[in-house]
């Protein structure tokens, strides 16, 4: 199990995910697969979806992977890295290979939510040994911030933009780790970029298993969440402390809460420092803010009712 | 099945013995009529332990090139099959396997586009790949499948292509009729196919590879004349795949298309796949009657050999190109190839084209017939002419 002595020593060895990338200052998404990275032993094969992560890190003739690495399309990091993991099991049975190689699947909350839901549950159906990791943002941001099922009720973006009329999206998101809890796999995990111990342990349990793992992290996108960069981690952290984002996790079927904050925060510390939830401090919204919190607090008891 | 010995079997079983002695590492497949049967044969070889292979089950075709993709850049040898709706839903990732380099073999059972939806052949599917990157061979028969099926391996592999190669047979007209054809040893195909070594496989993870990274302007370009010049290699890498297959085989291809009574011919029909076949016994019965007709039946169509194409028709009198599939606001796409690989020689022949077959319509000899006494006439318009549609 990690803490923040060996989350800190890992830094220093040779590093699988290299700086020097264009992503942006206070992006989440750096953070998240390092730690990741970083909790694997051994070698690791990742696949990449279409999205800010794959085009920042990998602008030829530039590469920030010291790991193999490889980007298809957008809606297909999971049939990707399942084609690449058949091929090892079958070069291991004839003798091609010997090594012990991990492997995983990197895709935004629009690449496994949207367009790449089918792909992911065929290949979590079909059992391969790896582990998919969502970066949830709650957007299209590489796209300019445009709506998903994963972006929350209330948030502005510019496909479901706050105007005169509405207050942005109006619609609960999708709860994509319940969705991929029922394949019945052996570990799921819902994490945060602001709780690095926690995700460094759950992406070691992943690693560790046998058949497909996944892990959904909470990941600050400075643009558009329209938040200064400097609090990127303090606001996932209000996410996870107002629970609207649980750190918890589905091991071999056993639901665990990871992270049970000292005092549960209304959810307005979570919406109000993000200038995309704007428009529900109107006093017209109020309502709304209401029915988030309804939302959360439901969601919540329910976890702790799988929980205990 | 029976090895090295004439038999009777359908497209679908020779197409799958075809993988089965190549012994791809990886095979991922979605069912769809009519290629169902290729990927259900193989995988009872798999499930008899005559293969060792692992089939990915997938829940899509475009998951099924997706995870080829995958597998072929790991570094294993790598196929799959599909069809029409199958190929179109995969096309994104057609691109993208071709681009990634990857050496990919597809059995394409060609059969129409919807809509509207029907299950029959037509040369809407494959014609839809031809700017797609992947190189194109079309089969006459079951036999011409097989045996392209095992040289398409070579071809794809070859250091300076590194390709993928779509393999094509008429759906139901070839992949469900049973025919005579001749399986080869399966000592021979092993020795024929070799061990496949990739080059920057995946799985080396002690020299890491970025594969299918981000270009801007300053360097897409550059990649993609990387992908036509492999593409230009084809053509001898593929007269020297045959060389090497006839001496295993006892076959005698010699060439990038199949001329038949071609040479003297002032007459002549160019048609893809198992139409070809009918079109033979048609030239036999006008050669019969005197007539000077022949037939080119191109095998590949990607890369389209137009030089050669056009030495083959150019002292032709007259030459009607049979299109299996339209090209909306346009000409036929093989009339095209054609007509741009004659257009410039200077006594080029006069040149029609024809669309037959769509979605399954039978072409009857009579009509064939009736194409090459068309194109005895010096004043025959040019215009497309659809043989056997009620206008």
């Amino acid at each position: 199990m990690a803490n923040l002595k060996t989350l800190a020593e890992r830094e220093e060895k040779k590093r699988k995910f290299e700086s020097g990338h264009s992503l942006c200052s206070g992006c989440g998404l750096p953070i998240a697969v390092r730690t990741i990275l970083n909790s694997v032993d051994g070698p690791v094969v990742a696949s990449n979806a279409t999205g800010c992560l794959e085009v920042a890190t990998t602008r030829f003739p530039t590469s920030a992977w010291n790991i193999p690495w490889i980007h298809n399309a957008f809606e297909n990091a999971a049939a990707t890295i399942s084609g690449v993991e058949s091929a090892y099991r079958m070069l291991k049975k004839k003798g091609k290979t010997e090594k012990e190689i991990n492997f995983v699947a990197f895709a935004g909350d629009g690449g496994t939510y949207d367009i790449g839901l089918q792909s992911l549950s065929g290949a979590l159906e079909r059992g391969h040994d790896f582990t998919y990791v969502t970066l949830d943002n709650g957007a299209y941001m590489n796209t300019g911030i445009q709506r998903s099922s994963a972006t929350p009720k209330g948030a502005s973006t510019t496909t479901a933009p706050a105007g005169e009329e509405r207050y942005g999206k109006q619609e609960k998101r999708k709860n994509l780790t319940e969705i991929v809890a029922a394949h019945g796999i052996p570990y799921v995990g819902q994490a945060s970029i602001s709780n690095l111990t926690d995700l460094s342990n759950k992406a070691e349990k992943a690693f560790n298993k046998n058949g497909p793992t996944f892990l959904n992290v909470l990941s600050t996108c400075q643009l558009g969440w329209r938040v200064p960069p400097e609090k990127s981690i303090e606001i996932a952290q209000k996410g996870v402390d107002t629970c609207f984002w649980p750190l918890y996790e589905v091991d071999e079927g056993e639901y665990n809460i990871t992270y049970e904050p000292k005092e549960k925060l209304p959810v307005e510390e979570w919406l109000k420092p993000q200038k995309r939830f704007a428009s529900l401090f109107k006093v017209a919204n109020q309502d709304v803010v209401d029915e988030i919190q309804n939302d959360v607090d439901s969601d919540w008891e329910e976890l702790k009712a799988k929980s205990s | 099945m029976s090895n090295g010995n004439k038999d009777v079997l359908t497209g679908h079983q020779v197409v799958a013995n075809a993988m089965r002695q190549v012994e791809p590492d990886v095979v991922a497949a979605y069912p769809i009529t009519p290629q169902s049967e290729i990927v259900e044969y193989f995988s009872q070889f798999v499930a008899d332990g005559e293969v060792d292979s692992e089939v990915i089950t997938v829940e899509s075709e475009h998951s099924a090139m997706s995870a080829c993709v995958g597998s072929a850049a790991a570094g294993a040898r790598t196929m799959t099959a599909t069809a029409s709706q199958g190929l179109a839903l995969m096309m994104e990732i057609v691109y993208i396997a071709a681009s990634m380099r990857t050496p990919i073999v597809m059995t394409v059972a060609n059969r129409a586009l919807s809509g509207p939806i029907n299950i029959h052949c037509d040369h809407s599917d494959s014609m839809a790949a031809r700017d797609s990157g992947v190189i194109q061979l079309y089969g006459e028969d079951a036999q011409e499948a097989y045996e392209f099926t095992l040289m398409a391996q070579r071809l794809a592999e070859s250091e300076d292509v590194l390709l993928p190669v779509m393999v094509t047979l008429d759906g139901f007209t070839l992949t469900h009729t049973a025919q005579v054809a001749e399986l080869l040893p399966d000592e021979s195909v092993k020795e024929f196919v070799g061990e496949y070594e990739a080059r920057y496989p995946l799985l080396d993870v002690e020299n890491p590879t970025t594969q299918g990274p981000f270009d801007m302007p300053d360097y897409y370009f550059e990649h993609k004349l990387q992908q036509v010049e492999a593409m230009s290699n084809v053509p001898d890498r593929f007269l020297e795949v045959q060389d090497e297959f006839n001496q295993l085989s006892g076959s005698n291809y010699d060439g990038l298309f199949d001329s038949y009574k071609l040479d003297d011919a002032d007459y002549a029909v160019v048609i893809l796949g198992s139409t070809a076949g009918t079109a033979k016994v048609v030239v036999d019965q006008l050669r019969e009657q005197g007539k000077k007709v022949g037939l080119l039946k191109p095998w590949l169509f990607r890369p389209f050999p137009e030089e050669k194409i056009s030495k083959a028709l150019r002292d032709k009198e007259a030459v009607g190109v049979l299109d299996r599939s339209l090209s909306f606001g346009s000409s036929g796409p093989l009339y095209l190839e054609v007509s741009s690989a004659l257009s410039e020689e200077d006594n080029k022949p006069r040149l029609y084209n024809y669309t037959y077959g769509l979605g399954g319509r039978d072409i009857k000899e009579e009509q064939i017939a009736e194409v090459f006494e068309d194109l005895e006439d010096p004043d025959l318009e040019h215009e497309m002419r659809y043989i056997g549609a009620r206008q």
